[in-house]
């Protein structure tokens, strides 16, 4: 069975950034595939809003 | 068909393009780029409809062409501040006239399941949101059978015990929270320097003590195979070492991997017995680095320890290159001078020391060497409770402060991206007349400020300034932790930093030592 | 069932019924003629309810120049006294039924076109676009143009109109949408096919040629009149849609110039409202962001019915805004599917694959991805006077979709 951590260390790297741009942006520059995620909380990160939203979505 | 005046400071220039039509919010598009080229006022790029010749006319464009211009003619005017711009403008209009493509940003993706969608093959995902997101997130990485650096901090401990678990039962690592640094397959995540490849395998709790280790590997000659960070509290009790085995175990399999290196501050009482255990009945030479801890226990005679990264360092090199045993290191002749010359240049009035870091782990290590030398240190990161700050911004006899300390980058860049208020502390220091020493860390590689010993330069100067001028002098003492291959120029930043007036280092235990020395 | 399957049926049924929608021209009338509740001397603006005192420039200009072109006053200072003594009533457009791009005033002489949607019955009412009036100026041309519509091109108009008994808006904007028209800023497919319709039914019309001659040279030269029939069109479809009990799907979003607000179909009448967001795009010669003025105008119903930016994917002369690929079209039109609940099975983008457009914009999904919905806009000077300045593309506040996302849990008693 291919043991997945052997594999990462391993095989050519291939990356999701959720968050800070530099860390996509130093990975590119070294070559790695590398897609940016521009993350944000949901609802901005209001809490009265995530709560209202669990009961109705 | 063209046009053109030249007053004194002002130049304008049209050209009539016959016949050849342009959507409307193109042109304005276009408008913009050739009004935003450097040495042009104005510009007006419009088909020659009779209402647009009347905004030409307003604007003070007149010209018996102009008048005669038909609404399918297009028409480029411009006002420049010379001749040469305006007609290097309008000679460009071919480029400018098509479709814009290089200046469209990139798409832009919001989620984790958009990001998936792109990059279907992933294999790791890179995770630096805020603390309170970051379990959550990574969870759907893992659940997608992805490996995941956490770099976020301020995860709750359940939290990640809980994603540790699952990555195990699924055979995948989580590297972090709080992981600032790996090196996998010779690729830097995080802030990691640009390190050759080689045969040396390191495991750290600590980011700039992994990129210590690996910076001073590189500099001797060797090579790193893989660097796993595993987070901050990966080898504390509660969390039992998770990634750290899982770690051990990948590098003990990997066939390019021949010296396993373990560095992180002391782990939990429980989790040493294990780890011990396990290295113990590990097939490669391990060595372990747990920077404070000053007894261990003799039965494990297989593992070598180091109290300090310089020393892991020795003891890799007496494994892989037949190096000499290690010792405790001398100091060269230059070295006995330089101390034996700042201390004459001291007042009388100076005798304390005050370190200011921008990497935690130096900030630990050089307090412990102190310790070891016998010299009481304080610090808003102290060894010992009795040893801590009252304010970490009133330093007390020899501090060292850990700039990077989250009372510091709450809001605000890390130190090592940003040196504004190591800056600031350098100056305030510089007030004390006590102050004899100043001890400086610089970090360099990949996402580490583009220029760290300029930032700080200024200030340096500046505080050597004011100690001179109360009849003293300040002795600077710094580390540099780079490689030849980072994008700061290691070689450019030593010799700022040298014609500055500081003693430079390429090893925080060194530099403490030297400190040690100073103060004897 | 539960809250969110209530939910989950009342957008599907919201989303069906703008669907379904049938619009048809069938009349070009005097706006006191047909316009429910338009009283003598009241003119309709754009965007949510606001007084005289809090408008802006622009929005004033417009009004003040509709208030000459009534006669209601013979200087620009008497129609501004007028206005502050509270001698000419004011309400918006959206609450008679009517809709109207930037300041759009509607005053009972003034013609509008008259859509049905056919699909339900009901009717929506837009002015006429043109140039200057709409944008706040108020000098002699704009207004006599406003006379001339009113005078000879409506009537023209009407008269051809009833000839051929109406008519079909919606096989000119499927193809319009196929031709590189987004049916808010872009009209110029759907103002040919439009032109050539009404050219053939006014050739029909056996009408003098002092009044034939005038209004093809003005159908036929102005590539903006669909944008009128498009919000008419966009309006008569959401109209049924709003209503619908539990339905978080916007049916409105219109801006004052002031104030951006949107309306929700399962919140009744109420205007969920946030300060108008600045503008800032592309520039005619001799404007910059510095003289735009707020965004303004009902035309984001076009958006509301998922045209316009949402379909921007489909229109390469609009694409210059979002800066010229189809990579970021389709990442726009990617996003608004985000946001939405349905996907329009005849609105086709051929551009991209022939992805349909995304329709019914879900307050829940906006206040949680964070995405709000993509309008593209033309900009209006901050001061009354001056025709349009540039284009833009703009999002409406955030506030007003969390503010609609609270009123919504209050109203349905989710704790």
């Amino acid at each position: 069975m291919p043991n997945k951590i052997d594999e990462l260390l391993h095989k050519p790297l291939i990356v999701i950034n959720l968050g800070l741009k530099m860390f996509a942006e130093s990975l590119e520059d070294q070559g790695v595939e590398v897609v940016q995620v521009d993350w944000t909380p949901p609802a901005g990160g209001d809490q009265e809003l995530i709560d209202l939203l669990d009961s109705l979505l | 068909m063209a046009g053109s005046t030249t007053l004194t400071d002002m130049a304008t220039g049209f050209v009539i393009r016959k016949n050849q039509y342009y959507d409307s919010v193109f042109l304005m598009g276009v408008n913009k780029r050739l009004s935003d080229a450097a040495g042009v006022q104005n510009t007006a790029v419009l088909m020659g409809s009779e209402k647009n010749k009347e905004l030409l006319a307003d604007l003070g464009v007149h010209a018996p062409q102009i008048d005669e211009a038909q609404p399918n003619d297009l028409i480029v005017e411009v006002v420049a501040d010379s001749r040469q711009v305006v007609d290097a403008v309008l000679g460009d209009l071919d480029q400018a006239l098509k479709f814009m493509t290089t200046s469209a940003p990139v798409s832009v993706w919001r989620t984790f399941e958009d990001g998936l969608a792109q990059k279907p093959g992933a294999n790791l995902e890179v995770i630096s949101i805020p603390g309170e997101y970051a379990a959550s997130e990574a969870r759907k990485a893992l659940e997608a059978n992805l490996h995941v650096f956490i770099f976020s901090s301020n995860v709750t401990l359940d939290d990640e015990l809980e994603l540790k678990r699952r990555a195990s039962q699924k055979n995948l690592l989580v590297m972090g929270p709080d992981c600032g640094t790996s090196l996998i397959g010779g690729v830097g995540i995080g802030f990691a320097n640009a390190v050759r490849q080689g045969t040396i395998g390191a495991i750290g709790a600590s980011g700039t003590g992994l990129q210590e280790f690996t910076c001073q590997i590189h500099n001797a000659g060797l090579g790193i195979s893989h660097a796993i960070g595993t987070g901050t509290n990966d080898v504390s009790d509660a969390i039992g070492g998770l990634t750290t085995l899982a770690a051990l175990d990948a590098l003990e399999d990997d066939p390019g991997t021949k010296i396993i290196v373990f560095i992180s501050k002391p782990p939990g009482k429980k989790m040493l017995e294990k780890l011990l255990e396990r290295l113990d009945q590990c097939k490669k030479p391990a060595i372990c680095c747990f920077l404070g801890i000053d007894h261990l226990p003799d039965t494990h005679k297989k593992v070598k320890f180091a109290r300090t990264i310089d020393e892991a360092v020795q003891w890799t090199i007496y494994f892989e290159d037949d190096g000499p045993a290690v010792s405790k290191p001398n100091l060269r002749p230059e070295e006995l001078k330089w101390i034996k010359n700042e201390r004459a240049r001291w007042s009388p009035k100076q005798q304390y020391l005050r370190g200011i870091f921008a990497g935690g782990t130096f900030c630990y290590q050089s307090q412990q060497i102190m310790q070891d030398a016998g010299l009481e240190v304080y610090s808003n990161a102290p060894l010992e409770p009795r040893f801590a700050l009252e304010h970490p911004d009133r330093s007390r006899a020899h501090t060292l402060v850990d700039m990077g300390d989250e009372y510091y980058t709450l809001g605000k860049p890390h130190p090592m991206i940003d040196g504004a208020l190591r800056k600031q502390r350098i100056l305030t220091e510089s007030l004390e007349p006590q102050v004899a020493i100043l001890f400086l860390d610089f970090i360099l590689g990949y996402n580490a400020s583009a220029d760290p010993v300029g930032e700080l330069l200024d200030a340096i100067l500046e505080a050597r300034q004011t100690a001179s001028q109360r009849g003293g002098a300040l002795t600077v003492v710094a580390s540099i932790c780079g490689t030849d291959g980072d994008p700061q120029d290691l070689d450019l930043q030593t010799r700022l930093l040298q014609e500055a007036g500081a003693i430079v280092f390429p090893s925080n235990a060194r530099a403490a030592s030297f400190c040690c020395k100073l103060l004897e | 069932m539960d809250i969110k399957q209530k939910i989950e049926k009342a957008n599907e049924e919201t989303a069906q019924r703008m669907i379904q929608g049938e619009p048809v021209l069938v009349d070009i009338a005097p706006a006191g003629e047909v316009i429910p509740g338009l009283q003598d001397r009241m003119i309709l603006h754009s965007g949510p309810p606001i007084e005289w005192a809090r408008m802006c420039g622009a929005q004033r200009g417009a009004i003040l120049g509709i208030a000459l072109y009534e006669g209601w006053a013979n200087t620009v200072e008497g129609a501004q006294a007028l206005l502050e003594e509270g001698d000419i009533l004011l309400g918006p457009n959206h609450h008679h039924q009517a809709v109207g791009p930037m300041a759009r005033t509607i005053s009972k002489s003034a013609p509008v076109w008259v859509v049905e949607n056919k699909a339900f019955g009901n009717r929506a009412f837009c002015r006429q676009v043109e140039g200057r009036q709409q944008f706040g100026e108020y000098s002699q041309e704009p207004l006599e143009g406003l006379r001339r519509w009113r005078d000879i091109w409506a009537p023209t108009l009407r008269t051809a109109l009833a000839k051929i008994g109406g008519l079909d808006l919606k096989p000119i904007m499927i193809q319009a949408l196929q031709m590189g028209d987004e049916l808010h800023n872009r009209h110029s497919a759907a103002s040919s096919l439009f032109a050539n319709k009404m050219a053939f039914a006014i050739a029909q019309a056996d009408m003098p040629k002092d009044a034939v001659l005038p209004t093809l040279g003005y159908i036929t030269n102005h590539n903006l009149i669909f944008l009128g029939l498009a919000m008419a069109a966009g309006k008569a479809i959401s109209d049924p849609a709003h209503g619908v009990e539990y339905s978080t799907v916007v049916t409105a979003m219109a801006r004052n110039g002031a104030e951006f607000g949107i309306r929700v179909s399962g919140l009744g009448d109420e205007w969920f409202t946030a300060p108008a967001p600045s503008v800032d795009g592309l520039y005619l010669p001799g404007y910059s962001s510095e003289d735009a003025g707020f965004d303004m105008g009902d035309s984001a119903i076009t958006e509301t019915v998922g045209w316009g930016a949402f379909v921007i994917g489909g229109a390469p002369g609009i694409l210059s805004l979002v800066g010229g690929t189809p990579e970021q079209a389709l990442a726009y039109s990617r996003e608004m599917k985000k946001i939405t609940v349905a996907t329009h099975p005849t609105y086709l983008m051929p551009a991209l694959g022939f992805m349909g457009a995304s329709v019914g914009i879900d307050i829940r999904k906006v206040v949680q991805t964070n995405i709000a919905p993509i309008i593209d806009t033309a900009i209006a000077h901050k001061d009354p006077g001056y025709p349009i300045i540039g284009a833009s593309l703009v999002r409406p506040p955030m506030e007003c979709f969390k503010q609609a996302l609270i009123a919504f849990g209050r109203k349905y008693n989710v704790n």
